[in-house]
């Protein structure tokens, strides 16, 4: 009895009405985080932030580089585990997740490579070197775009749920590689920078917007996902009762 | 959880740790191509294959860098603390390029034993800080000198 007890709240999660309520009770917090975070990261570290001793202003581009590759990683762990969630205990709204955040985590990486080869350039003397940390990244951009084909391309939705789920968690396989290639293989991309459990290799003032844009992108990213698996789910429950109710109260507040 | 999901959770973990195990042999084995640059002790040693274009890392050894008043031509050592490979690199070197800095050259080892290069890549470092905090050290560190040097006159 205790062992079903302890379920009921994972179970419920799965619920589609249940997210809707949950999640829009969620969203105002979170867009008012993602904005004071994003607002005041950008100008502490695009203004105010000292100049790198070496690279001068340019390093400055880390506040967008950083943020950006910590959450392409990130996002890619959420597919496969939402992934794994909706192959074990078959919930649907695992694959609403998974097919509605591919496309922000692709995003985000297409943002980490740009900026990094816009860093690279004035820094290394070239846009692009393969090397295991830009090649392993470049590998985690191709696998966003298979989840997103597979997504596509099945146009039964278990069946596509079930085959981006298994590229989602096969693929997870590359985070480590992209998180150590730095450290296992001699590369022209540097160590990590930025850290939250050991000493960042920056001072306080350097290192403290760099850690608020992170919260920053990491807050907007739940906002767009949150956003986005609302209108998934609405579009997918268009039939069931609580969703009529709720688009023609939406309809009517908006007339 | 009941025995179907846990059987489902069983054969995914089982799917990942294959495919991790397969990936990781697969790694192991093409190690040295995936590392971007030969060491100078690896091609002191042979390792780096001969006749064929390669890329050389290291630190750039401090004083060695000679430049050519009529050319762009750069001579200067790379270094791994045990080793050291001669480059020569005619063309302009990247802005991080400096006595200390690390560098990644690409180009043919020739018959001298030096490396003729044709890309230079400044190679950065972790470290960030602000250029108050590096003229501090860069202090500190002229004053240790100091130190050490008007102690040793005393002795």
């Amino acid at each position: 009895m205790s062992n079903l007890m302890n379920w009921t709240w994972f179970h419920k999660l799965g619920s589609p009405k249940w997210f809707y309520e949950i999640s829009g009770r969620l969203l105002p917090w979170l867009s008012a985080a993602a904005v004071v975070l994003l607002a005041v990261g950008l100008v502490w570290g695009l203004a105010f932030a000292p100049p790198d001793y070496q690279q001068g202003n340019s390093f400055r581009i880390i506040y967008i580089h950083v943020p950006a590759a910590f959450l392409a990683q990130s996002v890619y762990v959420m597919l496969a585990v939402a992934g794994g969630v909706g192959l074990v205990w078959k919930m649907k709204i695992a694959d609403v997740a998974v097919q509605q955040a591919a496309p922000i985590g692709a995003w985000m990486t297409v943002i980490a490579l740009v900026t990094g080869a816009i860093w690279g350039k004035p820094t290394w003397g070239t846009y692009w070197v393969w090397d295991a940390r830009l090649t392993s990244m470049l590998i985690l951009l191709f696998l966003y775009f298979g989840v997103i084909a597979l997504g596509q391309a099945i146009s039964n939705r278990d069946s596509a749920a079930k085959a981006c789920a298994v590229l989602a968690i096969v693929g997870v396989i590359n985070i480590p590689i992209i998180k150590y290639s730095v450290e296992w293989w001699n590369t022209l991309h540097q160590p990590a920078t930025f850290s939250v459990i050991e000493k960042p290799a920056m001072p306080l003032e350097m290192w403290l917007p760099l850690l608020i844009m992170v919260l920053g992108f990491y807050c907007f990213f739940g906002v767009v996902l949150l956003l986005r698996m609302r209108l998934e789910v609405l579009k997918r429950e268009a039939r069931s009762s609580w969703a009529k109710a709720e688009v023609k109260a939406q309809v009517e507040k908006s007339l | 959880m009941n025995p179907v999901r846990k059987k489902r959770l069983l054969i995914i973990l089982a799917i990942l740790a294959g495919v991790g195990i397969a990936v990781a042999l697969a790694l192991s084995a093409l190690q040295q191509n995936i590392n971007l640059f030969y060491t100078p002790t690896q091609i002191a040693n042979g390792e780096a294959p001969q006749d064929t274009r390669i890329r050389a890392g290291g630190l750039v050894e401090e004083g060695s860098v000679k430049r050519s008043s009529d050319s762009l031509e750069t001579d200067f050592v790379v270094t791994d603390g045990a080793e050291n490979v001669t480059i020569r690199y005619s063309g302009i070197l990247p802005d991080l390029f400096r006595e200390g800095q690390g560098i990644v050259a690409m180009g043919k080892v020739n018959a001298d034993g030096v490396l003729i290069a044709d890309q230079v890549l400044a190679k950065h470092d972790e470290n960030y800080m602000p250029p108050e905090v590096m003229q501090a050290l860069e202090q500190s560190a002229m004053k240790q000198k100091h130190d050490a040097a008007t102690q040793g006159g005393a002795q």
